[in-house]
């Protein structure tokens, strides 16, 4: 027995500085991850809806919408903002990722250290009130972003039926398949399960009656309760894969258009 | 049989520090073995909390290389070899002595919370989907490991403002009872402190009974309170329909 160096003073509630943690593991490893997905979708997704340009593939009779730009609001509604109208929208989306209950917990992990990672220490003389006051209290408002984004979830699925249409030498429109179309099926189906998972959904769908079995009504909720939950459980891997398939779908589209790549008809 | 060197906490209120002993190692050996072994060979006035020793119930808390653990389900094999294992009392609570805290606010905010109160001429029949989700929670052991590692309290040390992970999860347990009476969505909002999570997940990631407390306890709880205070069209819906209470 002897004694050791390390001492440690603070054994009770409190702060203790930031990082101050008598952890091995590599925990700074996921938050870094998660800040540098988070930065580089931020840089890239504003800089696509900035151009303004390049969203819309419709050469050799497709018709690829990016994600970033649907519903074509110019095109539908004749609205043409001074800026890019790719802004228009994707208030929506960001919302709804924005108060969503997994992207909460990773931007407060990775961007505003509270905590950084699980018994790992803070930076001290912060005033904290968690999800009580304004601005996070804005949190609460996150059913009404997952109305507003099913909303552009329809749209989506419209491009994505819409990109398996190719326009003929006639001018009628004939089923056909590119390595588009798939990429903007896998994209939207990849939306949809995120948007299933979706805490707020699980809540209204079924989550917020005490009794399952007391009417015919509740069974039925009930069993759309739990296939939501069903997506609730990997609510984080869709909202990455979602995140990333939006962003992939975007730059694919945007790539075909500047002629850097061609799309391959399938059939 | 080989050796591993531990660093124990040894200590009471006043402070204390990390002092070294050599364990002799066996296969299947848990942190709690170790322990008990420094007790038995090398420290007798070592103190550890502990009774049951196969993770049920919830006394041999502790943090285990900086991460909050039941003692008696750490298997020494599954951590790092090559380096001493430190064990340290949890940190969001009173020392007492060595690793013993002083967990009594637990037991304070517990008798805050009304129980179980059955609606008047209950029929004592369930249906198993009515009991399913609720019985999740029943495997609670109290080791009040996701309190020490939650951040309100362990950082923000927010103990007269916030109830605190384990019982938001017996709060939930009692809000989704179909046969109970109580409305507690006031209570969670203004004495146990709900807004005062940010979901972080810190509660689900370290319980021992993988509890899945944040998305089957806190955010439904957290998802009822918009219900109730913060969605506009609820709110106007009660007033139209005088429908103020659970459903």
């Amino acid at each position: 027995m002897s004694d050791t160096s390390l001492a440690s003073a603070s054994a009770s509630g409190g702060p203790h500085g930031l990082g101050a943690t008598d952890r091995r593991d590599s925990w700074w490893l996921g938050p870094m991850l998660v800040f540098l997905g988070l930065v580089a979708f931020g840089v890239y997704s504003t800089w696509a809806a900035w151009t303004g340009t390049d969203y819309l593939l419709q050469s050799h009779g497709a018709y690829y919408l990016s994600p970033f730009y649907s519903p074509d609001v110019k095109d539908l509604f004749g609205i043409a903002p001074p800026f890019s109208f790719a802004f228009l929208i994707l208030w929506i989306p960001l919302g709804f990722r924005a108060t969503c209950y997994y992207y909460r917990k990773s931007y407060y992990r990775a961007f505003f250290l509270d905590p950084v990672a699980c018994a790992v220490g803070e930076p001290k003389g912060r005033t904290y009130r968690g999800e009580t006051a304004f601005p996070f209290i804005l949190q609460n408002m996150h059913r009404y972003f997952f109305y507003l984004a099913t909303i552009v979830l329809l749209f989506l699925w419209f491009d994505a039926l819409r990109a398996f249409f190719f326009t003929g030498p006639g001018g009628h429109l004939q089923f056909g398949m590119g390595v588009g179309s798939i990429i903007m099926l896998l994209n939207v189906i990849a939306l949809s399960a995120f948007s299933m998972g979706c805490n707020s959904f699980r809540h209204l769908i079924g989550g917020k009656m005490d009794c399952f079995s007391c009417s015919g009504a509740a069974r039925t909720r009930y069993k759309l309760w739990k296939g939501v939950s069903v997506f609730n459980l990997r609510h984080q891997e869709w909202a990455w894969i979602s995140l990333f398939s939006v962003g992939l779908t975007d730059l694919y589209i945007r790539l075909c258009c500047m002629g850097i790549i061609h799309d391959v008809r399938i059939f | 049989m080989s050796k591993r060197e531990f660093k124990v906490w040894r200590g009471d209120a006043a402070g204390g520090k990390f002092v070294s002993y050599p364990v002799d190692v066996e296969e299947g050996m848990v942190v709690l073995d170790a322990i008990h072994q420094i007790q038995r060979q090398q420290a007798p006035d070592l103190a550890c909390r502990w009774n049951c020793k196969a993770a049920k119930c919830g006394s041999c808390s502790a943090e285990v290389n900086g991460k909050p653990r039941l003692m008696c389900k750490t298997r020494l094999d599954s951590l790092p070899d090559g380096e001493p294992v430190t064990v340290h009392p949890m940190r969001s609570f009173p020392i007492m002595r060595d690793l013993v805290t002083d967990v009594a606010w637990n037991y304070t905010v517990n008798r805050k919370i009304p129980p179980f109160t059955p609606k008047k001429d209950t029929q004592w029949l369930m249906q198993q989907e009515d009991v399913d989700r609720v019985q999740e929670f029943r495997k609670c052991i109290e080791c009040f490991l996701c309190q020490n590692v939650c951040h309100v309290v362990r950082e923000h040390d927010k103990k007269d403002h916030f109830a605190g992970p384990r019982f938001f999860v017996r709060i939930a347990s009692l809000e989704m009872h179909p046969l109970d009476s109580l409305d507690r969505i006031p209570l969670l909002k203004k004495e146990a402190g709900l807004g005062l999570c940010n979901i972080t997940k810190c509660c689900t990631e370290v319980c021992p009974e993988e509890i899945h407390i944040t998305d089957n306890a806190i955010i439904p709880m957290k998802e009822r309170v918009v219900d109730r205070y913060y969605d506009p069209v609820q709110i106007v819906i009660r007033k139209l329909t005088g429908k103020d209470k659970k459903d």
